[in-house]
Order: C-alpha cells, then structure tokens, then sequence
C-alpha cells in the first residue's frame, strides 16, 4: 500500500480548512514574553549607560551631557539584554514589531529624570559637624 | 566519449535557500565531477569576537545560523563555562536539553518540506511545516523567540518554563508524536518517494569516515557517531543512543532524520518527566583565561568552537567548525554518477547550511 499513504491526511486537509492566518485580518500570535521591540521610559533613566555598554549590536547611544538616549531600531535585534541590564526598570520590551520602513530609524529621546535634591541637613548635625 | 560540458548549479537555485555554487562537469546527462565554490555570505562573525565582550558574544553566536540557533549559543556557552570552571545547575541543563531538542525537531521538519519540495512532493512539503509551525509556537511560548531564542547565556539560562507549561508540552507530545508518525510513514513507505531516492548519492561507510562527514550523513552511512552519546547537557543522565542506517543513500539519509524526530520527541519527554527543581543560573565573575574545543550534536552534525580566552573581557580567537563545512567534501564524492535531475536532492540531502559554513 506504499502509493496510498498520503491518502489519509490529505483527506482530513480536505475538511480541516486552511491552516493559516489570513494575517492583516487575523492578528499574528503573540505571547506575553514574545520580543517585539524596546520602549524607554525618559522619565525614569539615570544615564547609567549600562545598555549601551552591553548591547551586542550597537544599537544604542547614550549622550550623558546632552541627556539623549538613542536607539538605532535597524540595528536592534531585540535580544532583550539591556532590558535585562536596566538596573531602574527604563527599559521595556513591547511584544508587537514595528511596521517595516526603508530607511534607518533613530529614535531619538531626551531624559528628563531631575536628581532629586538631598534633603536639608538639620541644624542639629551642623552643629556637630562645626 | 561524448563531449564534456558544465553546468552551474547555483548560487540562486530554486532548491537552495541559501547561496552556494556548485560546478558540474556532465557527460550528457551524467555527472562526472563536481567542483564547489563556497563564499558568498561570509560575514565575519569569528572576528566580532575580538569586540564584543564574552556575555554578548552569545547573542552574535546564535546568530550564526538561523535554524541551530539555539545550539550554537549552547555550545560556546559550554565552552566558556569549561574554560571558566562554571559548574550550571541541574535545572538549566535540564532545560537547554529540551529547547535543544525543539531546535532539532523544527530543523528536522524543515528540512523535510524542503526536501520534499525539491522531489516535487508539494503536499507533503505543506504538512511537513504544518507540523512545524506547533513547535515553533511552543519555542514562542517558552523563550519569546520562535527561532531565535536567546535563552542560553554563561552560567545557565535566561529563562525558566513553569510547571503548567512543562505539563502542557507533555500533554500535547502525544498527538503531536502521532502526527509525526503519520509524516515519517509517507518518506519511508510511499512508493514515489523511495523511487526517487533508493540508490542515489551513495556514500560507502569508509568513504563517510575517511572524508570526516557529519550528522545524519555520516549516520546515513552506518557509523554510529552521535555527540549525544558523550553525555553533554542532560544527556548523560537521560541517556542517548545514536539512529543509523546502513545504505548511504539518500533514503537512508532520510530515514536517520525522520526516525531522530521520534528520538527527539522522547527525549523532551524524559527530560520534562526527570527536571529537577532549583536555580536555573549561577553567577558569572571574572574573564576566561585558557582554550577549549566545544563540541555539541547540532540537527546537521556535530559543531565544534574552539575558544582561546586571555583572561580579558574579550576573546583572543574563536573558530567555529559547522557540520556543514565538514559534509561538503562528502557531497563531492556523491554527486558523480547521478543524472542532473537528481543534483537537487543529492545537494539537499546533505541539508546544507550555508550560512553556518560561511559564518
């Protein structure tokens, strides 16, 4: 019976239906640790720089003076290491993808995480330090 | 003697994916000789790794090859570990075994559609990635990557799988085991498909040895090699034996990779049955100093990285020898004697990766 053997699935193909997405209609799957892209949070960076120095492509620059955090999102690979890295939880990882361009996107964010003042010291321990 | 003439094969041919070309010397329909030419996609990678320090170079190892992805991370992580003393944890070679073994089944099932593809065989090429499509999204699930996982990193895994999920694979490996019977039947019973394939591309047993072959060739050809028998990972505790046939053809070749997908599919069983609770990674200080040769079975055979460490953040040297590289001198001696018709499958049944051999 060697000439038969793909006589039973391509029957059940007959009834089962296609087994794709009609994609732009049908969302594409995602799961909640699916790697998309990387979003930052200006708001909570500290310029550490520790995923600059850890991102194995290059893909982000850190300017300390100018307060710009870049990400070139054509370089990226998604490997999700400096979301790991982010020792203050400013980076994030999206599960959808961007949408295809043609040239090399910057994203191009400036922090605006203020250092929070140190509080006063107390009269007291002026006293003791004078 | 009729007039000698040659015919190009590649790089662009519709049954590669990948860039290689091939110069075949034919007397009428029949090949005579064969002359490869490799170099089309090299990118350099061995040298990024004078730039790139040890933790990242993992992610540019994985990316060496888009289908044993998972296994070249896994085997220099192995070597690095070694050179460093790093002892993992039992939970994380637990788990590096089962998404090993997930690379080789989606690898395995790939290279069967295509296969099937290159004999014509369009329907069997659908259901072969049909199937596929389910353990990529069981990849998907457990490492956020359907291909590239990025899991694997020095001293463990980045990852862990929860029990839910461990049971939830196990529960659906049962079906999905069937659906994989019901595929290897057709590539192992179907007429059509043994015409095709029975007594093309022979490869003697000595001539597979002697011409350093690897993977399914080399097992093709009835030499029981398989780097899973030395117990690296959880294989040691789980207990391997290699799946050979004896013929050296392209049937044979075949044969070894669908019958692996059942190996496959109990290994994952096993290791899911025996995890071990704990850590799933240890800390990782200081900087490799000392060389080694890393070897792990990849789905094309056996991949070694030599690491030569210099005790600075940054690798002095890093050479990586792919299976593929290693069965070409092997497709060499198989194409002579078969028609041009058949030059596809001949070249296809060695599942060449050319990105892997290139690097």
């Amino acid at each position: 019976m060697g000439l038969f053997e793909m006589t039973k699935t391509v029957l059940q193909n007959l009834v089962r239906g296609p087994a794709t997405r009609r994609y732009p209609a049908v969302p594409a799957r995602t799961t909640p640790i699916t790697r998309g892209h990387v979003v930052f949070d200006p708001a909570t960076c500290r310029s550490c720089a520790l995923c600059s120095k850890r991102c194995p492509c290059v893909a982000i620059h850190l300017d300390k003076e100018a307060k710009v955090w870049e990400i070139n999102r054509m370089r990226c690979i998604a490997c999700g290491d400096c979301v790991e890295s982010c020792p203050f939880g400013s980076l994030a990882m999206e599960q959808d993808y961007l949408p295809p361009t043609e040239e090399h996107v910057v994203d191009s964010y400036t922090i605006t995480y203020v250092k929070p003042e140190r509080p006063a010291k107390k009269p007291a321990e002026e006293g003791v330090d004078a | 003697m009729p007039g000698r003439i040659v015919v190009p094969f590649g790089p662009q041919h519709p049954v590669l994916p990948e860039p290689i070309h091939i110069d075949l010397v034919l007397e009428d329909e029949l090949v005579v000789d064969a002359v490869p030419s490799i170099g089309y996609i090299h990118r350099g990678l061995e040298q990024l790794v004078q730039k790139r320090e040890y933790p990242e170079y993992v992610y540019v190892a994985e990316r060496i090859c888009g289908i044993c992805s998972f296994m070249h991370a896994l085997c220099y992580c192995q070597g690095i570990e070694h050179i460093m003393g790093i002892e993992v944890p039992d939970r994380s070679r637990y788990l590096r075994t089962i998404w090993s073994e997930y690379s080789r089944l989606h690898s395995h099932l790939l290279w069967l559609g295509l296969f099937a593809d290159a004999m014509g065989f369009e329907n069997l090429f659908m259901r072969s990635w049909q199937l596929r499509e389910s353990v990529l999204d069981i990849s998907e699930d457990t490492t956020g990557g359907r291909i590239i996982q990025s899991t694997c990193k020095v001293g463990g895994v980045r990852r862990d799988i929860g029990q839910d999920k461990l049971d939830e694979i196990h529960r659906g490996l049962d079906s999905f085991e069937e659906d994989c019977r019901d595929l290897g039947k057709v590539f192992l019973n179907d007429e059509t498909v043994k015409y095709r394939l029975k007594g093309l591309g022979v490869l003697s047993k000595d001539e597979a040895y002697t011409l350093g072959s690897a993977g399914p060739t080399l097992r093709g050809s009835g030499v029981a090699s398989d780097h899973r028998e030395t117990g690296y990972a959880a294989y040691g505790e789980l207990g391997y034996k290699a799946v050979v046939e004896t013929a050296g053809d392209c049937y044979a070749r075949c044969a070894v990779r669908v019958r692996e997908l059942y190996s496959s599919i109990d290994i994952i069983r096993r290791a899911i049955e025996g995890m071990p609770e704990g850590p799933i990674d240890v800390k990782v200080k200081g900087a490799p100093d000392g060389e080694y040769f890393s070897r792990v079975e990849q789905p094309r055979g056996e991949v070694v990285h030599y690491l030569l460490g210099n005790g600075t953040k940054h690798l002095a040297r890093a050479r990586i020898r792919t299976p593929t590289f290693a069965n070409i001198p092997a497709l060499v001696k198989m194409l002579p004697g078969a028609q041009l018709a058949d030059v596809p499958i001949v070249v296809l049944s060695i599942d060449p990766c050319i990105s892997c051999t290139e690097r």
